[in-house]
Parts: structure tokens; sequence; C-alpha cells
């Protein structure tokens, strides 16, 4: 039986070596989210004008409170839209 | 471990903080079919409004006529006016009830500002009066 060094593959194996996701209000140490800057908050919208889930945006609890609180008061305030398409 | 003389400082630190006053942010949507005198005027109103009841009004923002993300009572565009401000907590009620029957108040929304938020609107502040007097 081959031992696992000498199998030899004929293209070169590729190993995804993914990079950590971070909250970016954490490593920038932003304390407050701007309900007012509707083109900051867009970054955390998908293209119908959903939010994106924490798994994807890399938010901690905290801070995606805060953003989610954010974006609905401007939605509430026709800074962003409810519902849409092609946002961006 | 609470002495009588620590209860009275408790009472005291919150009798103090019941008196002190708690900053808010005040967003509104006016009609696009004000004048520019009725914009000043109801911009002026508010702010009258907030010092009459004891509040200092710490910055006011005329973002002018601005495209809506959606239409509100058929209108595509409104007049953007943000006020920051401190004011005793029975303030706000009132303030409520008078844009309530204001007709050219469209959509209204009072903020409670954290002191991080206020240390944010303080920079932002700055920042552009820089730059402002830079240009």
């Amino acid at each position: 039986m081959a031992k696992q060094n000498e199998i030899k593959f004929l293209t070169s194996q590729r190993v995804e070596k993914r990079q950590k996701k971070y909250c970016r209000f954490k490593k920038m140490g932003i304390r407050y989210i701007d309900y007012k800057d509707g083109e900051f908050l867009k970054k955390f919208l998908n293209e119908q004008g959903k939010m994106l889930p924490r798994r994807i945006s890399g938010n901690s609890l905290k801070y995606q409170r805060k953003v989610s609180q954010a974006i609905k008061k401007a939605r509430q305030m026709a800074i962003l839209p409810y519902v849409t398409d092609l946002l961006k | 471990m609470f002495l009588p003389g620590d209860w009275f400082n408790l009472l005291k630190k919150i009798m103090a903080t019941e008196n002190s006053l708690q900053s808010y942010e005040l967003m509104l949507i006016l009609t696009p079919v004000l004048s520019d005198e009725e914009y000043k005027t109801t911009q002026k109103k508010y702010a009258d409004f907030i010092k009459e009841n004891g509040g200092t009004v710490i910055h006011q923002d005329a973002w002018g006529l601005r495209s809506m993300a959606y239409p509100i009572a058929k209108k595509t565009t409104g007049l953007y006016f943000v006020m920051e401000y401190k004011a005793p907590s029975d303030t706000n009620a009132k303030l409520e009830i008078q844009m309530n029957r204001d007709e050219a108040i469209m959509r209204h929304m009072v903020t409670r500002l954290d002191k991080y938020a206020e240390a944010y609107n303080l920079r932002k502040r700055n920042k552009n009066a820089t730059t402002e007097n830079a240009s």
C-alpha cells in the first residue's frame, strides 16, 4: 500500500485557505452606526434591499443588532427602500 | 454594605440623572411644496419649541430637497431636516402632538442618542467645518 507522501497527482492539489471573517466594527473601533448614512448601510444589504445575515457579513451579534436598527430607521425615513430590484 | 450616607448619595445620583437632559435627534420629512421661507419658519418653529420646553438645540442641519427611496403621500421628494438637541424627557411627547398636527410634516422620527452617537455627530460636524473652511 502506497504511503500518503508517495501518491502523485497529475495536477497540483489545491487547498483553499479561506480568510477568517471578522467584525469590521470591532476591528475598526466603530461604536455608533449612523442611520442617516445610507451609502454605508448599503454594504449590509443585498440587491433586493434585504439585510445580509451575520454568516455573510461577519458582524458580531452586538453590531449586527445595531446595523439592523440603523437600517430599519433608515427605511422608515425613506433613506433606504423596503423592497427594490437592483439596488447596486 | 450600605450605610445611610451611601443611600443618600445613591438617591442624589438618581435625582441628578433624572434632572439631567437626554440627547435626542429629530428628523423630519416635510412636503416638497413648501417655499424656502416656509421651510425656514418650520425649522425655527421646532427649534424654538425645544428652547421653550427647557431644552437646548445643539445643531441644526437642513438637508434640503432629497429624493426618497419610495413615495410617501404620493410624493417622491421631500425636504429633510435634522436637529440634535438636549431636552427633558417629557418634551418629546409634547413635540409629537405638535408634529402630528402639522400638515407640512410627512414623517418624523426622534432618536435617542447615546454617548457614542454624540461623539460621532460632534466629530462629523468638526470634519465638515474644516472641509468648508478649506474650500
